[in-house]
């Protein structure tokens, strides 16, 4: 059948991926929420037209934003994602055995539903007793914390959506005092390569370098994201993604992985010029910023 | 008010046929709908464009109404529970000028308190009338102008007697309430008009749990500022009058300086507006009086900042508070309002209605949603996290009263001479110096410079207020009557 559906990555350009037929449909309290299942990356979840992951690829995603850092800080215990309604990171984070607790703040109650009935393999992250979860605003919940945690997680996708304020200065700000003096906070930083997604990369490198003592970004091959290159950024308060990798320690847990190893790691650091040049301009914007 | 006829929106309905009938245009505006200006509809968006027509027949003429205008303006008086109301395209100064003109010849008195708009100040100059001031309180630990006492009131028009009108805000700026039911009373009591300005006040006509509105009290008039908190497109106001106002006569002092080519874009979003109001105003201003609390709330839990509401009420002065208005103290984390001002809009992207010397004033309005103020709430913190400073040597704005000298007319047009502010102690200051916002002068034309003015007008210039009004666009030199 000729039933496909299209990602549209900018006004002149979209993915359009075969349909076997849709799952689901519904608009939430602040998203709409499709399912589909797909000739040939199975089961996929798309929200207000975008699609968020599929099974053939979750795995990319939850294995770079989980494993990067957790190679580097020597002693994860307390965790917060925020997002993270489809569970995948959270089930990535339950193989660390020393991880004491994993908050998931997600706002969209009838996401994470949709996220146990249709992608139960992922949403197994919550079945673990270490995970609690909370929907409400991300912003309103780190109000409340102070050097709190080892790790954050943002796992939210959109910086024009209804999660908005998830990537914004006064964000990263209130990361940084939530975590401890020695944490690390992984998020989402979109995509370089079209024009038009051009500019929130920028700001949201601009912002991060304001708020962190360290930022760097790292990239992966995600095929159903825009351009099938996705970035994401590590800001961290002491350890340095590649001089505080401990590739050893990480290679002894024996962690079944389809994506991370401990050379991509190195690799995922080293970016291609223009993303380089990107990140440095907007590094002399923010430094001639400070000053004045 | 006539719920089932507020549904309708004449104008709008009027743009609506004359659109659908395809006419040729040889008339003005001259782009044609858009056609001679290409640019123009790409900015604007074609809808936008082809609203922008000249009066005819079948539109009314906002000058000399008599249709679809008229209909209007009926339906928006029944919405105000006004007796007459008239649309204005000259934002609510001209309403608020309009008032002035329409109760004051030259040399009638009129009783005012010294925070109010500019344009107050500029309808005297123009008409020649001659000021009277009510004190007014303020709060010295947050460094505000409140409202006026009733008593200073009574004492004020019983020195005046001959007073035409007394002219009251409501609220103020910062979403302070005076005792205007009781003002009316004895203003009526002693032939007086009272003029309401409700710039900062179009939703108090909407819900009951807000301040009591102009019309409500017995106001003669009001001007009230549909594009602050009603909806509509910057520049669009509306004048309301009660029964006591020759409403014919209002009219003429209307075109006396009115544009004859009103845009029906301002218009018909006034039209918009005031149906959305009428229909769904009780509701809409309902969450954003839980939204604006909500945000009080979180923002006292920061600490340092002062989000203050309803606790200042103390029956008189304050004799109610309009609880939309986020008006927040800040001076607790050590900076001045228009510092935290240029960092929420440096540093966050985020642009509130203003900052002063102690103060900022964030507008919660019918178009806010919770995650923005979340943002709002989380930058704050943010700021007080990065930028706090040690408060104690911060000067406290005292709001200063000054003495009136000449009526505004006679400083405006008489002979002055350009000092610098540091010299200018003493003299009689014959223009406008004031910050924008809020737009209220800190000095007139006809009141007396001091050196309290001064200090207060160097500290507000350091602080990186943005001050108007001066002749030099420095504000480096004041213009001031020669001797």
């Amino acid at each position: 059948m000729d039933f496909w559906f299209s990602q549209m990555e900018t006004e002149h350009v979209k993915t359009s991926i075969r349909v076997n037929k849709q799952l689901y449909s519904a608009q939430s309290e602040y998203q709409r929420i499709d399912v589909f299942e797909t000739q040939e990356l199975g089961k996929m979840i798309v929200l207000d037209g975008e699609i968020i992951f599929s099974e053939a690829d979750e795995f990319i995603y939850n294995e770079m934003v989980v494993h990067v850092p957790m190679a580097v800080h020597p002693n994860v215990k307390q965790v917060l994602i925020i997002g993270g309604g489809d569970g995948g990171v959270a089930r990535v984070l339950t193989e660390y055995p020393e991880i004491e607790h994993i908050d998931v703040v997600e706002q969209d109650e009838m996401f994470l539903e949709i996220s146990k009935q249709y992608f139960p393999e992922t949403a197994k992250g919550f079945d673990d007793e270490r995970v609690t979860v909370t929907h409400m605003d991300g912003l309103r919940f780190l109000r409340r914390c102070r050097d709190k945690y080892d790790l954050i997680i943002n796992d939210t996708t959109d910086p024009f959506g209804y999660a908005e304020g998830l990537f914004t200065r006064e964000f990263y700000g209130s990361c940084n005092r939530a975590l401890k003096e020695d944490g690390i906070m992984v998020y989402q930083h979109g995509s370089p390569f079209y024009d038009e997604d051009e500019e929130a990369f920028r700001a949201m490198h601009r912002k991060a370098y304001k708020s962190f003592p360290i930022n760097r970004v790292y990239q992966a091959n995600i095929p159903t994201c825009p351009s099938g290159y996705w970035m994401f950024g590590f800001a961290s308060k002491k350890y340095h993604p590649l001089k505080d990798l401990d590739a050893k320690r990480w290679k002894d847990r024996g962690l079944k992985t389809w994506y991370y190893t401990t050379n991509l790691h190195k690799g995922a650091f080293m970016l291609p010029r223009y993303v380089e040049d990107l990140l440095e301009e907007e590094e002399k914007l923010a430094k001639k910023e400070n000053i004045e | 008010m006539k719920k089932y006829e507020q549904k309708s929106a004449p104008i709008c309905e009027a743009l609506e046929r004359f659109k659908r009938r395809r006419v040729v245009p040889f008339d003005v505006p001259g782009h044609k709908r858009g056609r001679g200006n290409p640019e123009l509809v790409d900015l604007l968006g074609k809808e936008c464009v082809g609203l922008d027509v000249n009066s005819m027949k079948p539109l009314d003429n906002l000058g000399h109404p008599v249709s679809v205008i008229k209909e209007a303006e009926e339906l928006t008086a029944d919405a105000f529970g006004a007796a007459h109301a008239f649309l204005m395209v000259n934002g609510t100064t001209s309403s608020v000028q309009t008032m002035i003109l329409s109760v004051c010849k030259a040399g009638d008195k009129i009783l005012i308190p010294r925070n109010v708009h500019k344009s107050v100040i500029n309808a005297m100059v123009l008409c020649g009338a001659v000021p009277v001031y009510v004190e007014v309180k303020v709060n010295p630990e947050i460094g505000i102008a409140l409202g006026v006492e009733v008593e200073e009131v009574k004492r004020v028009m019983d020195a005046n007697p001959d007073a035409k009108a007394i002219l009251i805000n409501n609220p103020t700026y910062y979403g302070v309430c005076s005792n205007l039911k009781e003002i009316v009373r004895i203003a009526h009591e002693r032939g007086m008009k009272v003029l309401a300005d409700e710039a900062h006040g179009t939703h108090l006509y909407f819900n009951d749990n807000l301040p009591i509105s102009g019309m409500a009290a017995g106001a003669d008039m009001a001007a009230v500022s549909m594009h602050k908190s009603g909806g509509s497109l910057t520049q669009s106001s509306i004048l309301l009058c009660g029964e006591n106002m020759d409403a014919e006569y209002v009219r003429q002092i209307i075109n006396l300086t009115q544009t004859t080519s009103a845009s029906y874009l301002l218009l018909s979003s006034l039209d918009i507006s005031r149906r959305n109001l009428a229909l769904r105003g009780e509701d809409s201003f309902e969450k954003v009086a839980h939204m604006a609390e909500y945000a009080r709330n979180e923002i006292n839990e920061i600490g340092g900042f002062y989000a203050y509401g309803k606790e200042l009420i103390d029956g008189d002065s304050v004799y109610d508070f309009d609880v939309t208005k986020l008006s927040i103290y800040t001076q607790g984390i050590g900076l001045t309002g228009i510092e935290v001002y240029d960092l929420l809009r440096d540093e966050y992207d985020i642009q509130i209605e203003f900052g002063d010397i102690g103060n900022i004033l964030a507008y919660i309005s019918i178009g806010d949603r919770i995650q923005d103020i979340e943002r709002l709430v989380g930058a704050l913190e943010d700021i007080k996290r990065l930028y706090q400073k040690d408060s104690s040597n911060l000067y406290c704005g005292e709001f200063i009263q000054p003495e009136i000298v000449m009526t505004p007319q006679q400083a405006f047009y008489a002979s002055k001479v350009q000092k610098p502010v540091s010299e200018t102690n003493g003299m009689i200051c014959g223009e406008l110096v004031m910050c924008y916002p809020p737009g209220i002068p800190i000095l007139t034309p006809g009141e007396r410079i001091t050196k309290e003015i001064i200090e207060y007008i160097e500290f507000a210039k350091e602080k990186g207020c943005s001050l108007q009004g001066t002749k030099d666009p420095e504000v480096k030199l004041i213009n001031v009557i020669e001797r």
